[in-house]
């Protein structure tokens, strides 16, 4: 069900500059999904709306989440001031995740650009959890490879590609993926806008099954607001237009359904 | 202790209501607090076919409130009607459906659609600053309005109020305008046009460059604008703007609101409706009024 409720925070810390690693005890830990995310509201009043983060990971055995967010606007950067022991309002847990079931038996590979990663770790260990064999390709700006150690324990092989060419290949997980190391039979990827249509193009291309991640400004997150839509090739069930709500029927889409 | 109002002859058990398109039709938020306890339910604006909307980004964040631009995408008054008000039978709750269209055919199609739906009434949005042709149009000039208002009222087998919007030099006319052609209750204030720019980028924020200005930032401006068309017009006045608080809602009603809608709060907190009812209820008890109706317009 979901809700509004304080989350205990558990431990905070800066993985490289200005990503932060957050981990909250929250019930919500209990029904989270890879992909789904949660929205944090800052305390500063004139920010009223909340931040959408993904669910970075979750440890069942604590239900605590764990979120890496990059503090960027005033609102992530108020966020990454928090300190053990505060609380902070989530409203959670939001949008519909991966569908794993559609995974098994298959060759998976992950691609996670920039603060896109994040949310592939926690599908990465569920899908290792449920026997799923992965590779993965981290996209990077530079040398400061946060997470990467994470995704080692969990997934076959782990690339990296840096736009400065300081580890893996050079450029962006689209140049890795061209060169043609990696075989798999379906894709999985959250990462920034032109990344994610190289992929839906490379999935086409290729004959895949490509499942990625969108982001859009949202005032709601519950699907009430029609603010956080993506164009999509058939009309929508629910709104009847070529627009989808990505709080809702998202923010994972099977990249042949959008038009992005 | 009576906090039961009554609008056009439409009696609410409490006077908190959703205000349009920030509360869908409820199905969005009926796991997160109890539509029951709603004074009434106001659904997002819906028109005689799907419309799609504007382009993204739809919604900005602004200090102490937001700007939208989302075009009124709704999915027609036909699947309205099937899914959203078919939902809505299982709640004991009066439905105000919020109308919009390009002309005022689509309105009275609207309208005419739904004179057999289980709905209390209509309110017919001419205020919103997002749609190119049409709308605020119809809500930007006193005799427009007028006749407009005349034309629904004719169709319409239930109670008509008119949403006005605050981007007009004088919200007092058009509220007498209204009145003028038959409204049985106006509505205010819809958002206040905006901007924001994205100085980094050196363009606009929202794709369709202005939104609609709504959260506790517009909160005196709207409460003004009740009090001014309060005490122009006989008809009730309902207020919104800002609500985020029993207080809040208070100062409406003193103002001269006889019932007051909450809209960009609901998305801070989704029991923004309950906690602003309890409020009410608080502060009558703690001024020992009896009835609710002894608050309306009694500032002085
Ligand atoms: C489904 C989803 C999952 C996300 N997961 C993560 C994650 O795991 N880690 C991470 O670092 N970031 C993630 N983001 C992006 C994150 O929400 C924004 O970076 C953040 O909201 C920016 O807030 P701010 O206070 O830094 O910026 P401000 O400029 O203060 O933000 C102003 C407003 O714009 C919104 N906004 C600004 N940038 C974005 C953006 N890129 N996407 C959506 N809204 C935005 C804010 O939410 C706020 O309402 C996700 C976004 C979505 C939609
Ligand atoms: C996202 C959003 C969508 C809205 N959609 C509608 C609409 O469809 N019809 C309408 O009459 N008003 C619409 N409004 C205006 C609100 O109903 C309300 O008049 C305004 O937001 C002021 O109240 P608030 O400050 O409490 O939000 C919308 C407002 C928001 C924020
Ligand atoms: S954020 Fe409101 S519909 Fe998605």
């Amino acid at each position: 069900m979901k809700r509004k409720e304080k989350a205990e925070i558990l431990s905070q810390e800066e993985l490289a500059p200005g990503i932060w690693s957050l981990w909250l005890k929250s019930s919500m830990a209990a029904e989270a999904r890879p992909g789904q995310f949660v929205g944090v509201y800052p305390k500063d009043g004139s920010r009223l709306l909340m931040r959408p983060i993904s669910i970075c990971d979750v440890d069942e055995e604590k239900t605590a989440l764990r979120l890496v967010y990059r503090a960027g606007g005033n609102g992530t950067k108020e966020i990454s001031s928090y300190k053990k022991g505060e609380k902070v309002d989530l409203l959670g847990v939001l949008g519909n995740g991966y569908d794993l079931s559609k995974m098994q038996g298959r060759k998976v590979i992950l691609l996670g650009g920039g603060i896109g990663i994040p949310p592939m770790l926690y599908l990465a260990k569920e899908l290792e959890y449920s026997g799923v064999h992965t590779n993965t390709v981290l996209g990077y700006a530079n040398a400061d490879l946060f997470l990467k150690a994470d995704f080692d324990k969990v997934s076959d092989f782990v690339y990296v590609a840096t736009m400065d060419g300081s580890v893996g290949t050079k450029g962006t997980v689209i140049d890795a993926l061209n060169d043609g190391f990696i075989m798999a039979d379906m894709l999985c990827a959250c990462g920034p806008m032109p990344m994610l249509r190289a992929v839906k193009q490379y999935a086409q291309e290729q004959g895949m099954r490509a499942y990625i991640s969108l982001e859009e400004r949202m005032a709601c997150g519950v699907g009430a607001c029609l603010g956080c839509v993506t164009k999509t090739k058939e009309p929508d069930e629910h709104t009847h237009v070529n627009n989808t709500r990505i709080c809702v029927e998202g923010p994972v889409f099977d990249a042949s359904v959008v038009d992005i | 202790m009576n906090t039961k109002v009554s609008i056009a002859g439409v009696k609410l058990k409490n006077p908190v209501m959703t205000a349009s398109g920030t509360f869908g039709s409820g199905m969005e938020y009926a796991e997160m607090t109890d539509l029951n306890r709603l004074g009434a339910i106001v659904t997002k604006g819906v028109a005689d076919k799907p419309w799609p909307g504007n382009p993204t980004p739809r919604v900005a964040e602004v200090y102490g409130g937001m700007l939208n631009a989302i075009g009124l995408q709704n999915p027609g008054v036909d699947v309205f009607i099937e899914r959203d008000l078919a939902f809505l039978k299982d709640y004991d709750v009066p439905v105000i459906v919020n109308v919009c269209g390009h002309t005022v055919e689509e309105y009275c199609a609207v309208v005419e659609r739904l004179n057999d739906a289980p709905v209390a009434m209509y309110e017919i949005n001419v205020s919103c600053p997002n749609v190119k042709q049409g709308a605020l149009a119809f809500g930007q000039d006193a005799k427009v309005l007028e006749e407009t208002t005349k034309a629904i009222r004719a169709v319409a087998k239930k109670p008509v109020i008119m949403k006005l919007s605050p981007n007009v030099t004088s919200i007092k006319d058009m509220a007498l305008a209204a009145e003028a052609g038959g409204a049985d209750a106006v509505s205010l204030i819809n958002t206040l046009i905006g901007m924001k720019i994205d100085i980094e980028k050196q363009t606009f924020v929202l794709a369709n460059k202005t939104g609609g200005f709504s959260g506790p930032a517009v909160k005196p401006v709207a409460l003004r604008m009740v009090y001014d068309v309060a005490q122009a017009v006989q008809i009730p006045v309902i207020g919104m703007g800002g609500i985020a608080s029993g207080e809040d809602a208070i100062e409406f009603l003193l103002a001269g609101a006889t019932a007051v809608s909450v809209g960009t709060m609901n998305f801070i907190d989704p029991q923004t409706t309950a906690k602003v009812t309890d409020g009410i209820e608080a502060y009558m008890k703690r001024h020992k009024v009896s009835d609710i109706k002894e608050l309306i317009g009694a500032v002085h």
